[in-house]
């Protein structure tokens, strides 16, 4: 629990909460935003990124932790990989079974395809699992697809791909009532309507929830489906490389990730929906993501010749837990804020609106605690701010939190501090990336018989993505690629030749960039082992 | 100052480790490099179930790898996977009630109330409560109790009759929210509005306009009061 200088800042919060209780901070201004942008959030500090040398995205910038898996080997040699014996043949390969995947395979097995998804760990593991404050959707009376999609426009900076937008808000209300009819236990009112309420950035309550385990109540759901429909899937069966025929992409090599032996797949379509790259730790930041996020898709994609967008902007959620350290990074859901959280410094003083959209929120917490010094130090160094939760009691009555975010509850009762009787402390954390492959309305890439969704595509979010966006999006653009796959698969007799040309070209480009060999990936896992415990393996069964 | 040590036993053998780490965080710190045991690492995902009893104490307790600190002469066994029995269904064509669960899960007929699976929980749920409300008929009850399930397999595990708790929570909340709970009406309402293209011109004129002009009503939209 809290002690010393950090119990007597709370003791300061708590002094404050009477006041703060009917205080109103306005939204900042367009220029206001701009230049806090500008000061502290870090897509604005350059030397966090590199200039990509090699690929079909030649010439952006990207964080080096990304360039890195991007400019890299694979530890397949091409020249003396044996594609002769195929294993599998389908007409559809899903890599990832998170959200995406699992709505992208079910939609592609109801178009009457054969289909196999495969994933590195568990069907189901992914970000969306994790996904806790809501689903947005403008389903309400005084909302319309149009008031969402200015929301959405305007939260990522007009950076947006307008068609990739339409498709995301034309889609919700659909996507809502799929899900609703295959048993997501939404939160509602007696009568059924759905409960709503605000995240950053929207103008309406379209933020609809499960408790706060949004995410990890969808994805139960389709996952069961997944499992109802015995759609095949390949668990620990990571996609290691694609294959191309030269041009179109035509299979893939699946690595066990228990076995370490390789399978390969021809497929006549192949949908990527690996997720994102918060294992990648940009800039050391901790993450929110799943231990398998590591940007896998993306280096798949990008060496067949799939190009990147928007691969310079990363999303840091505002409230990721500073303490105790054992949860550093973990997230602390935006809902939190949305049913009435405040946000202080260390003298127990807001300093921004709650509610501004996730750059803005963080880049206004960065700047509380390195430009004005206005932060909490915690135990082990890390700085943080107040998340006052109690107020929400004060406001809505006793028991609201355990109610409303019964999982942010337990996070925190099993390290001895109720938030609801105590505030809590947060510092922005890794948690999503605003870019990845690029797509259309669609979800297909550049490359033939290619398809992105979920967070491996890019451009639907510009630069910025709102709360509840994200898991809109996996389902809208997971469920249009399934779909697109399908047709397409329908229309090919059968998947070209299977070839790694495109990986020999890639490697020819790396050397000639003077890309050390060392350099190796997709990633697949992060390495947390202690460093001294790694450095001294030796591989004495090889 | 040197960091305060503890020494646990994974699966048997010892290991000192920093007395303030999570399991899983103590166990990368020996050396272990996870592909089974380890997902969310932020207690949602249900991959890291450990079993684990301390010194000198028969009782076995549980956690998950991810949330629960190590202690002293901890030994402990990760269960990354159970191989429960799932039945599969169309929940479309279920009607919600006890006889439904029992079709599928008959074997919660042999509940013995022991309370095994509750105490086995490492999201303290009432699972013994859940079961005996599904096997009662009452679906709602059983979803609301069983929700922050995140079907890690640690009770089917304890459970002496076999049921395999966590898919029977699964099919109970399916069924409470497909069959039990009202409809959303304005969901659908809106659903039929956007394929009748209600909102076709509207998007289309936003789609279309430049970047200084969606400003202007983006920064002039009329925000929704929260009540």
């Amino acid at each position: 629990m809290y002690t010393g200088k950090i119990l007597e800042s709370m003791k300061r919060l708590e002094a404050t909460r009477g006041e703060r209780l009917h205080q109103e901070i306005p939204l900042l201004s367009p220029d206001d935003r701009q230049s806090l942008l500008e000061g502290f959030h870090p897509d604005y500090k350059n030397d966090i990124f590199r200039t990509l040398k090699v690929g079909p995205s030649k010439g952006e910038r990207t964080p080096k932790e990304f360039a890195d898996v991007f400019e890299a080997y694979s530890a397949i040699d091409p020249a003396k990989f044996d594609l002769s014996s195929v294993d599998r043949d389908v007409d559809v390969l899903v890599v990832g079974g998170g959200g995406a995947g699992a709505a992208a395979a079910l939609v592609a097995q109801e178009h009457g395809a054969d289909v196999l998804l495969v994933t590195k760990l568990r069907l189901g593991d992914s970000n969306t699992v994790m996904a806790q404050g809501g689903i947005q959707g403008a389903d309400k009376e005084n909302d319309s697809p149009a008031i969402h999609y200015l929301d959405v426009m305007g939260g990522g900076r007009y950076f947006n791909d307008p068609k990739l937008v339409e498709a995301l808000v034309g889609d919700a209300p659909d996507v809502l009532a799929w899900l609703e009819r295959l048993g997501v236990m939404f939160d509602k009112e007696p009568d059924g309507t759905m409960t709503t309420t605000h995240g950053g950035g929207t103008s309406r309550m379209r933020m609809h929830a499960a408790r706060d385990y949004t995410g990890g109540e969808m994805m139960k759901t389709l996952r069961d489906e997944i499992l109802n429909h015995d759609v095949p899937i390949m668990e620990f069966a990571a996609a290691y490389e694609l294959l191309t025929d030269g041009k179109k992409v035509t299979g893939a090599v699946l690595y066990n990730m228990e076995t370490e032996e390789y399978l390969i797949v021809r497929a006549k379509t192949v949908i990527l929906a690996t997720g994102g790259g918060g294992r990648l730790h940009v800039s050391g930041f901790p993450t929110s993501n799943h231990y398998g996020a590591t940007a896998d898709g993306l280096v798949l994609g990008y060496r067949v010749g799939a190009p990147l967008t928007f691969m310079d902007t990363i999303q840091y959620h505002p409230t990721g837990a500073a303490f105790p350290e054992q949860i550093l990074g973990q997230l602390v859901t935006e809902k939190v804020r949305s049913i009435g959280g405040q946000i202080t410094n260390v003298e127990g003083n807001r300093f921004i609106y709650e509610l501004e959209t996730r750059d803005i929120e963080a880049a206004a917490i960065i700047r509380e605690c390195f430009g004005k010094k206005n932060g909490v130090e915690t135990p082990s160094g890390q700085p943080a701010v107040w998340l006052d939760t109690p107020i929400i009691e004060v406001r809505h009555g006793a028991g609201t939190i355990k109610k409303r975010v019964p999982a942010m509850y337990r996070q925190y009762e099993r390290f001895g501090i109720d938030m609801s009787e105590v505030p809590i402390l947060i510092y922005p954390t890794q948690h999503y990336q605003n870019g990845g492959l690029k797509i259309n309305e669609f979800c297909e890439t550049k490359v033939k018989n290619l398809y992105a969704s979920g967070e491996t595509a890019g451009g639907i979010h510009g630069r910025n993505r709102l709360m509840g966006n994200s898991l809109l999006d996996v389902i809208v653009f997971g469920r249009r690629a399934g779909a697109a796959a399908a047709e397409r698969a329908a229309g090919i007799k059968r998947a070209g030749k299977l070839s790694l040309d495109h990986l020999s070209k890639f490697h020819k480009e790396l050397k000639s960039a003077r890309v050390g060999k060392g350099r190796i990936s997709p990633m697949l896992l992060p390495e947390y082992r202690r460093p001294e415990a790694a450095k001294k393996k030796i591989n004495a069964l090889p | 100052m040197a960091e305060e040590m503890v020494t646990i036993y994974v699966m048997g053998k010892g290991y000192e480790v920093p007395k303030d780490l999570t399991i899983m965080k103590a166990m990368e710190y020996a050396g272990y490099r996870f592909v089974r045991g380890c997902g969310c690492r932020g207690a949602f995902c249900g991959a890291c179930g450990t079993v684990y009893r301390t010194k000198d104490d028969y009782r076995l307790k549980v956690g998950l790898a991810c949330q629960e600190m190590v202690q002293d002469e901890m030994y402990l066994a990760e269960i990354p996977f159970f191989p429960g029995n799932k039945a599969t269904y169309n929940v479309d064509r279920l009607k919600p009630s006890s006889e439904t669960v029992l079709k599928f899960y008959p074997e919660v007929f042999r509940c013995l109330s022991c309370n095994a699976c509750t105490k086995a929980c490492p999201q303290d749920i009432e699972v013994m409560e859940y079961i005996q409300a599904a096997l009662r008929g009452d679906i709602e009850k059983a979803a609301d109790l069983s929700f922050d399930c995140i079907l890690c397999g640690l009770c089917a595990s304890r459970c002496p009759a076999e049921i395999v708790q966590y898919n029977v929570a699964l099919l109970c909340r399916r069924l409470y929210s497909a069959k039990i709970a009202p409809r959303a009406k304005h969901l659908d309402k809106r659903v039929k509005e956007i394929k009748r293209g209600k909102f076709d011109k509207e998007l289309a004129k936003l789609m279309k306009m430049k970047k200084s002009q969606l400003a202007k009503l983006y920064s002039e939209r009329e925000i929704q009061k929260a009540d």
